[in-house]
């Protein structure tokens, strides 16, 4: 029983961030703390995907006559691409937060609500 | 020397476009190199679908390397025909966008803004496009991060809260989606769709498949605002610029409806949907969905919010075909993917005209208008009857494609809904007609405004009748879909 908590440490870990980030991006009424809570939720895939592609006691995956256990490379090569996603995503959440601020004067969600009833 | 490379030109020749446009000089430049890119790429998706007629398969390895192991671009007739519609829709709006821009974004942010719609246009056409599902999710990232731009280009502030609001949402939907393809990764090592077709049948009782797929259903739902998901789709497209939301209404939620197809029959297949909740759960979302979006659409008070509500309940109609998974019910789907891109695009074209006009999109300005502005007027009321689904427009036919599905398997619940909904849909249509045409003009401003520029009016009549001639000329739509639900439901893309 301990095994199996402990062998699957990573994905215990995935699933706590994945809740806390999910938890903030709903909980949080400041846009930015929305944004951060997002990012932390994108930073639980990632871990996840990374996961899946190590190999206890893998190596990197080159080619070298000593070594014969190699990692999967090819989730960590997707995960990139992922976080170049999610760094975009979080620049383009910040900037529409700077023009909030300019407009509203605030980046409370209920002030806002409170201005126009939109968001 | 084309052809061999056509799938793939159709989504290079836009990437490349969009940062040629961004660093030319503002002004009619950019607006004119996205309209030639626009047109090219509506030629190239022709030939397209000419090729893969009689039930052809393109298949086309990117940098020669081999799929599984490398991006597989499959073009099939449901992927040739979504295309087509996106292509479509860019190639009659753009000329729209010329003056419409020039009003409602400011000058020096013009080449910006082609080239955030070239890029929201090269993500969407490559997701129809791709075979490979962590292609897919990229294009489906480089697609919604430029509409969150466009969003947020619209002249009221709300347009700022209305982008990240669908920031937040489109992107957990993305988030969903890849956690989805990760776990499908792990269980089967591939992440092209053929071949997970043939993996993932031996793995149907495992636990984690159904966790995928739930992750994968949940993100596409989100993107595709499926009710109760929809909630970021009637701010977005009520404050987006005019050209914005003609745009993504005609074509964004259609490719995420045509992801959700693709998931539905080419990964899955429809026993795994069926021996699971999922049909059973999206039938009910679309029934409450058709009635209560609809029911919400009589209550608003701004135009373009309306049809947003209008779009949210005709998504419902859309995956009531996916969910009854039969022959008639899917080619019921594909073909009202095709219409109501047409139709949504005439009326928020019509909408647009007179936003450009008056400046103002809330229905009670819009009092008398009629008179002033006939043929807008005229292509309201004709998009409208294509809405409603009267017969003789393109509406009927797809309404009629999933009645008849609804009937066949008996259920009369949904054959009520249907018609319930085409009802309501007469409530709305009729709200706009009566105060553009039998309210007596209130403001002497109002009996100034002319008829809208011809740039404007010529696209939206085409949009229109192009809604009619598909109201009686069925081969390209249905004969096209019906290719494709061969395939798809015959396990050929296999």
């Amino acid at each position: 029983m301990l095994d199996y908590f402990i062998g699957h440490y990573n994905y215990w870990m995935v699933i706590i961030i994945m809740m806390a980030g999910f938890y903030t991006v709903i909980s949080r009424g400041n846009l930015i703390k929305k944004i951060a809570g997002l990012n932390i939720f994108q930073v639980s895939v990632f871990l996840l995907y990374v996961s899946i592609g190590t190999i206890e006691g893998g190596a990197a995956p080159i080619i070298e006559e000593s070594v014969k256990l190699y990692s999967n490379p090819l989730p960590h090569v997707l995960i990139l691409t992922a976080i170049v996603v999610g760094v975009s995503t979080t620049a383009l959440g910040l900037a529409l937060v700077v023009r909030i601020k300019e407009a509203y004067g605030t980046i409370e969600e209920d002030e806002i609500h409170n201005q126009d009833h939109s968001l | 020397m084309i052809e061999t490379h056509l799938s793939l030109l159709i989504v290079v020749i836009p990437l490349l476009a969009a940062p040629v446009i961004a660093v030319l000089p503002n002004g009619r430049l950019p607006w004119f190199i996205s309209t030639l890119v626009v047109w090219i790429v509506f030629v190239l998706s022709c030939w397209q679908l000419i090729n893969i007629q009689g039930g052809d398969i393109i298949s086309y390895e990117l940098g020669g390397w081999a799929p599984p192991w490398g991006i597989e671009y499959r073009i099939d007739a449901a992927n040739a025909l979504v295309a087509l519609i996106v292509a479509g829709i860019a190639a009659i709006s753009l000329p729209y966008a010329l003056q419409s821009v020039i009003k409602e974004i400011p000058l020096k942010q013009h080449s910006l803004f082609y080239a955030a719609l070239m890029l929201c246009f090269t993500g969407l056409l490559g997701i129809t496009q791709t075979g490979d599902i962590f292609n897919l999710f990229v294009f489906l990232e480089i697609s919604s991060l430029s509409s969150y731009t466009l969003i947020s280009m619209g002249k009221q502030r709300q347009s700022l809260t209305a982008a990240y609001q669908y920031l937040i949402m489109g992107t957990i939907g993305a988030t969903f989606f890849l956690i989805g393809v990760g776990l499908l990764y792990a269980m089967t090592g591939t992440l092209n769709m053929a071949d997970l077709a043939q993996r993932l049948p031996d793995l149907y009782n495992h636990q984690t498949i159904h966790t995928a797929f739930a992750f994968i259903m949940v993100g596409i739902a989100l993107k595709l605002a499926l009710f109760p998901l929809h909630l970021w789709l009637p701010n977005a497209y009520t404050y987006a610029p005019s050209i914005v939301t003609i745009f993504l209404a005609a074509t964004a939620t259609k490719v995420a409806v045509y992801v959700m197809l693709r998931v539905f029959f080419s990964v899955f297949d429809y026993s795994f949907i069926q021996a699971s909740p999922t049909d059973e759960l999206f039938l009910l979302l679309c029934v409450m969905g058709i009635l209560f979006m609809s029911f919400f659409a009589i209550y608003q008070t701004d135009a373009k919010r309306l049809l947003a509500y209008s779009s949210v309940a005709q998504i419902g109609y859309m995956m009531v075909g996916l969910a009854l998974g039969s022959m008639l019910s899917v080619t019921g789907t594909l073909v009202h993917l095709f219409n109501h891109a047409l139709m949504k695009g005439a009326l928020f074209m019509a909408v647009g005209a007179i936003v450009y006009r008056i400046g103002s999109s809330r229905i009670e300005h819009f009092a008398g208008l009629g008179k002033q502005m006939p043929w807008t007027f005229a292509a309201i009321v004709m998009g409208g009857l294509s809405l409603i689904g009267v017969p003789g427009t393109a509406g009927f036919i797809s309404k009629w494609y999933l009645v008849l599905a609804a009937i066949e398997k008996q259920y009369w619940f949904l054959v009520i809904v249907i018609l319930l909904g085409s009802l309501l849909a007469v409530i709305y249509v009729w709200k706009m007609v009566e105060v553009l045409y039998f309210k007596p003009q209130g403001d002497v401003s109002i009996q100034t405004v002319k008829e809208a520029p011809l740039s404007l009016l010529i696209p939206t009549w085409i949009l229109v009748i192009a809604n009619v001639y598909f109201g009686f000329n069925t081969e390209l739509t249905v004969g096209t879909a019906q290719q494709a639900v061969a395939l798809l439901l015959s396990g050929a893309v296999k």
